[in-house]
């Protein structure tokens, strides 16, 4: 990392601020002692400004933590001495819903206050630069780094030329690479609007791939800058640069939705994968089997309307049970009887969703009901400017993963995945080793249902959990696995993905619902290349 | 030599005979007679049928021509569309096209080309693909040709690529899937949402008469009877031996050098006009055609009639579209929570328990004379097996 | 066999006879020859079911083909049909047709028949339907939706119904027939259609000793006028046919000759017939 040369303290910019150095020497001095600090709070309320300013500086002085807060407040003009209180220095809190005076250096509640008890203590324009100077040196100077990254963060977005001096000092002292980076980009930043023509070609090469909105408009201001033909032109070729890195984050964004769009589909799919592509049943109920798993959530969150933040971790299990069970009766009562005749079962399941469909209408509301989102899923991470992932996505994709995973250790690794696959094989021959094919059916049958409903908790936390919700997912879910190739959990991933990437890949170009036509028509037409989808077997086996 | 079937007994002819053809085809005209004569009662006669009734049964007889379409391609030829209902909704749209021209300037907007919803999503001009529909007998051309030429496109590919069975039915029912999002488009140019309704003339006569109505009945009568015999016609034929054939062993008939796929797309595509005509006819008698016709369940839907009433039975197709609609408006009225149940569960026990349908019963139950189903009408005991 | 006239290219059409798919009078081993397989194999999912098989079947021929499970017998008869495409080697009938580059409709109508090892018929058809439709005619859809049973025809039916022992049964639905019955009613759509080369796949199988031999003797009728090609396990009822063998095992041919010269071979003995 380009590092700017420290000589730039004796430059005449820096010596109209002499103030300030005084104060990064003051800076650097022992820290004083408590009783200091309260004599120094106590002199914020002197009637004399050059007073206040003083304390201002023995308080930055200090090094004490709570130091920020206070004199936040006094340039926001919140702080204030208590009239009725010995004149003590206070915030002034709303506590269920009357205002409480809090001592600043005890955080004591006095009490509740009335509109006459407090006097705000005033500060002037000289008092105000003094504030603003010494809060950003007390945040790039605290001790925790994510404040001083926002420090330098706040420069950057704001280069006002008497931060620099800050800067620089505090690049001197810093230890941390990652506040040392941010405030090497404020610094930068500084020196393109203040700096010389070298400092500030020096500076574009600094800002130049950066991914941080406020140094494109830093970089923008410079490209916009007639007299400076050379800067200019170079602070344009880094906006350049800035713009192609920016399409690779937006295609990497766009991936992002992509991957999440497929890790959706794969959850609503991955049960039928099992009904239909282990077992071979048109299960048209796979769509209800979502919904009970979503109302399901909805239930466990009535049940605990306390701990919604833990909801969730109780609805998987309960959803997995809840249609697991349901799935078994319907496997036993319907299904049973109609092996081997899969366009009856099509019907006869598709019968099944209209009676759970009016079910759940007439146990619940024929109306969408509210599930609630757990905090720690709403928000999102900011990789960098261009590119931020929401948590909710994020989670559905890790919990996408981990249901997949779980999926294929239990058909790989448990002897319940090696009695169904070998029922599926050969249905005859197992049964004759021993294995209750019966038995064996009814509980992979409540696997893809059970894994149906836990994908219904997922999709709960998405779209609307009404009786429709079934509905919206199932012709979804059946391209999903006919694309991936029957019989086969891996073409399901690739095929849910694929599918999901494809769409979000055309909806800047075609619009969300045709970009969905387009999927169904390429399926359609996929489907008659490879009728047995991606990943096919192939061989007299299949034939037969 | 005595000769095994109706087919040495002249074609339009041979399709007309056999106890079943014969009923149903004097209930249909007895019906398409009766109904008219019934509503052009005085007031207050006790035998007076109101137009409101007209309508609804009109719109049964719309259904079963559907169902009838259904069953010649599932009940004959093994192939389970989950997608008619497009078909149906297609020709439906292009009759909507045309009673849409018909308002001409008398629209809310009163624009003298364009439809009330172009106007107000202001379009400027009608789109190219809505030329024609002025014409009553173009529009009629496209209520057979708009469903024919995409079940021939959709069949070319589909039958010509071998997709089968259960793989078929889910791509028909992406097909319709995918026609439902595009027509929800208001993009599309056919009223999106809301669809295309306000009709007020057919052929200049106001829509709303009870003569339009008895009309559009004994149209509808008229066009199930003719789609019935065409049926009976088509699966009497040597060609709908093959097609029997074809639903029973495929590759059997492939072997012996039938190309399957020609069949196919034949009674894929007549059966889309079938079902086209049949939309077309539907509405103008309840009067708005939207995208929610496409639906999926629509089309699963027709699928039930045809089995309940019997697969591979004609006559069980239309009876078993008017039994189940009748039942259906009666339910959604008197108990509207009951009906889905009541539906899902004629599904499962129609096929637990009726593979074959009520036709399929009644033939089992030695009924002589009753079609060319499911190789129960005529099955024997033979050799010592 | 009869001389060949002009070739039909539309194969749904009566086709009589095969279009050319070789430039005519290019030298070639297959000249002369009715079925002609060389250097062909296929695989599925990297097992090879056929492994290079040459063999050539001559006009009015018929021919045995014996072997253990998976040596490709069925494999070579999908090929031969249509039905697999193979990975590699040329496939010619009548000298001049590559049979690779047609599917099944085309190459039955062409004038190969194949009866499967399962007997499959149309089961809701009655007997007489069912040679009906396998009947040489015209297979096109519109000409199949208009023609009605001719004289020829019902001459035709009722002479394989008398051949085939049916002729109580014309009106019978065919699912309801005896497993015997069902093989006899393949046997009698296949000589409907009548082809010039019939693949039978494992007749005798299932059916009684009396049964078998009846077979037998019906196959040697058959093959005064065509050529036939037939897969069979039971030792004794290709020996009742007395016709040249070929040894499939593993996708290859083992052996060739007379069921005595192949049954003396030892590796045949080896890997199929058994010490």
């Amino acid at each position: 990392m380009l590092r700017i040369p420290v000589s730039l303290r004796a430059r005449p910019v820096i010596l109209a601020f002499l103030a300030l150095s005084f104060l990064l020497d003051l800076l650097s001095a022992t820290p004083s002692r408590a009783d200091d600090f309260e004599t120094s709070v106590a002199k914020l309320n002197d009637q004399s400004f050059t007073v206040k300013e003083e304390a201002v500086l023995e308080l930055v002085q200090s090094g004490d933590d709570r130091a920020l807060a206070i004199l936040s407040a006094l340039q926001d003009g919140e702080l204030f001495s208590h009239k009725k209180q010995n004149n003590v220095i206070v915030f002034s809190q709303e506590i269920d819903g009357a205002p409480h005076a809090i001592d600043v250096l005890t955080a004591a509640d006095l009490g509740e206050h009335g509109k006459r008890d407090l006097k705000k203590i005033t500060i002037n324009n000289k008092l105000r630069g003094a504030l603003k100077a010494a809060l950003g040196a007390l945040r790039l100077y605290s001790k925790d780094p994510d404040t001083r990254i926002a420090a330098a963060k706040a420069v950057l977005a704001n280069p006002s030329p008497e931060a620099l001096p800050l800067v620089v000092e505090a690049i001197e002292k810093e230890q941390d690479d990652a506040v040392r980076e941010a405030l090497d980009m404020a610094q930068a930043a500084l020196l393109l609007t203040n700096g010389d023509a070298e400092e500030r070609l020096a500076a574009v090469g600094m800002l130049s791939g950066s991914m941080d909105p406020d140094v494109w408009q830093v970089l923008g201001r410079a490209a916009g800058q007639e007299a400076d033909a050379d800067l200019a032109a170079a602070a344009q070729a880094a906006l350049a640069s800035i713009e192609n890195q920016k399409s690779v984050y937006n295609l990497l964004e766009t991936l992002f939705f992509g991957v999440s769009l497929g890790a959706v589909l794969l959850l609503a799919a991955v049960g039928l994968a099992i009904t239909f592509g282990v077992m071979g049943v048109i299960n048209m109920a796979h769509g209800e089997m979502l919904m009970l798993g979503a109302y399901t959530t909805f239930v466990v969150q009535q049940l605990m309307p306390n701990a919604i933040e833990y909801s969730l971790f109780v609805a998987v299990p309960a959803a997995f049970i809840v249609t697991g069970l349901v799935g078994i009766a319907i496997e036993r009562s319907i299904i049973r009887l109609l092996y081997g005749r899969p366009l009856e079962t099509l019907l006869a399941t598709f019968g099944i969703s209209l009676f759970l469909q009016q079910a759940v209408r007439s146990i619940f509301s024929p109306l969408n009901q509210p599930v609630t989102t757990p905090d720690w899923m709403s928000g999102f991470y900011a990789v960098n400017g261009a590119l931020s992932l929401t948590y909710n996505r994020l989670y559905i994709i890790v919990f996408c993963i981990l249901v997949f995973l779980a999926l294929l250790a239990v058909l790989k690794r448990t002897p319940l995945g090696l009695q169904m696959r070998a029922v599926t094989q050969n249905r005859a021959m197992a049964s004759s080793m021993g294995i209750r094919t019966g038995r064996v059916d009814a509980l992979t049958f409540g696997l893809g249902s059970g894994i149906a409903g836990i994908g219904g908790v997922a999709l709960s936390q998405l779209t609307n959990v009404g009786p429709n919700l079934g509905q919206a997912y199932i012709v979804d879910s059946f391209m999903v696995v006919v694309f991936g190739g029957v019989g086969n959990l891996w073409g399901t991933l690739v095929g849910a993905l694929t599918l999901g990437v494809a769409n979000k890949f055309m909806e800047p170009w075609t619009g969300a619902v045709v970009a969905k036509i387009l999927v169904l028509v390429f399926i359609i037409l996929f489907i008659q290349r490879r009728p047995r989808g991606l990943f096919a077997l192939k061989g007299r086996a299949v034939e037969s | 030599m005595t000769t095994s079937l109706s087919t040495s007994r002249g074609f339009l002819f041979g399709a007309m005979t056999g106890r079943a053809t014969v009923i149903t085809l004097g209930l249909i005209l007895g019906a398409a007679v009766l109904v008219p004569v019934l509503n052009a009662l005085p007031d207050g006669s006790p035998f007076k049928v109101p137009t409101y009734t007209v309508s609804l049964f009109g719109k049964y007889l719309c259904y079963a021509l559907l169902a009838l379409a259904v069953d010649l391609v599932w009940g004959y030829c093994g192939i389970l569309s989950l997608g008619h209902g497009a078909f149906f909704a297609l020709g439906g749209y292009a009759m909507g096209m045309y009673l849409m021209r018909q308002i001409g300037d008398r629209g809310v907007y009163g624009h003298p080309v364009l439809p009330d919803f172009m106007v107000f999503l202001n379009w400027k001009e009608l789109p190219w693909y809505w030329y024609g529909f002025d014409n009553f007998a173009f529009a009629m051309l496209m209520v057979a040709l708009v469903p024919g030429i995409l079940a021939f496109a959709f069949g070319w590919f589909a039958f010509r690529s071998r997709v089968t069975g259960v793989y078929l039915s889910i791509i028909t029912q992406a097909m319709t899937y995918a026609l439902l999002l595009a027509f929800f488009r208001n993009d599309m140019g056919f009223g999106g949402n809301n669809g295309l309704t306000d009709f007020r003339d057919l052929l200049g006569f106001d829509l709303r008469s009870d003569g339009v109505r008895r009309g559009l009945f004994i149209a509808s009568a008229l066009a199930l009877a003719l789609g019935y015999i065409a049926c009976r016609f088509v699966t009497t034929s040597r060609l709908g031996k093959v097609l029997i054939a074809v639903r029973d062993a495929e590759s059997r008939s492939r072997f012996m050098g039938y190309r399957v796929e020609h069949y196919k797309v034949f009674v894929f595509t007549l059966s889309a006009v079938l079902a086209g005509i049949a939309g077309a006819l539907y509405v103008p008698q309840v009067g708005i055609i939207n995208p929610g016709e496409f639906a999926p369940i629509n089309s699963i839907e027709i699928v039930i009639w045809v089995a309940l009433g019997g697969r591979g039975y004609l006559f069980g197709a239309i009876f078993g579209a008017l039994a189940v609609n009748i039942a259906k408006s009666y339910f959604t009225v008197a108990f509207p929570e009951i009906w889905l149940f009541f539906l899902g569960a004629l599904f499962v026990l129609t096929t637990l328990f009726l593979p074959k349908g009520c036709a399929g019963l009644l033939s089992i139950l030695k009924f002589p004379g009753l079609g060319t189903g499911m190789g129960f009408a005529r099955k024997k005991e033979a050799g010592n097996d | 066999m009869t001389r060949i006239p002009t070739p039909v290219m539309q194969a749904t059409a009566v086709p009589a006879e095969a279009p050319f798919d070789i430039s005519p009078g290019a030298p070639t081993m297959a000249a002369g020859s009715l079925l002609y397989l060389d250097n062909v194999s296929v695989s599925f999912d990297g097992f090879r079911a056929i492994n290079k098989l040459s063999m050539i079947i001559k006009p009015g021929e018929m021919r045995a083909i014996i072997g253990p499970n998976g040596a490709g017998k069925t494999t070579m008869m999908d090929i031969i049909t249509g039905k697999t495409r193979p990975d590699e080697g040329d496939v010619i009938y009548q000298g001049k047709v590559d049979l690779t580059k047609h599917d099944e409709a085309a190459i039955a109508n062409m004038g190969i028949g194949r009866k499967f090892q399962k007997p499959t018929v149309f089961e809701s058809h009655s007997v007489y339907d069912n040679l009906l439709l396998a009947l040489k005619q015209d297979r096109r859809v519109f000409p199949m939706l208009f023609r009605l049973p001719s004289k020829d025809e019902q001459t035709r039916i009722d002479e394989l119904l008398a051949l085939t022992r049916l002729g109580d049964l014309r009106e019978t639905v065919a699912g309801s027939l005896s497993h015997g019955q069902k093989q006899w009613l393949e046997i009698g759509m296949l000589l409907a259609q009548d082809p010039q080369l019939l693949l039978i796949d494992e007749p005798a199988a299932g059916m009684t000793d009396a049964e078998t031999e009846e077979t037998a003797k019906l196959l040697k009728d058959i093959a005064q006028t065509h050529s036939v090609v037939v897969v069979e396990h039971d030792m004794d009822f290709i020996r009742s046919l007395g016709v040249r063998v070929t040894v499939l095992h593993e996708g290859s041919v083992l052996a060739e000759g007379s069921l005595d010269q192949v049954s003396a071979n030892q590796r045949v003995v080896e890997v199929y017939l058994g010490r």
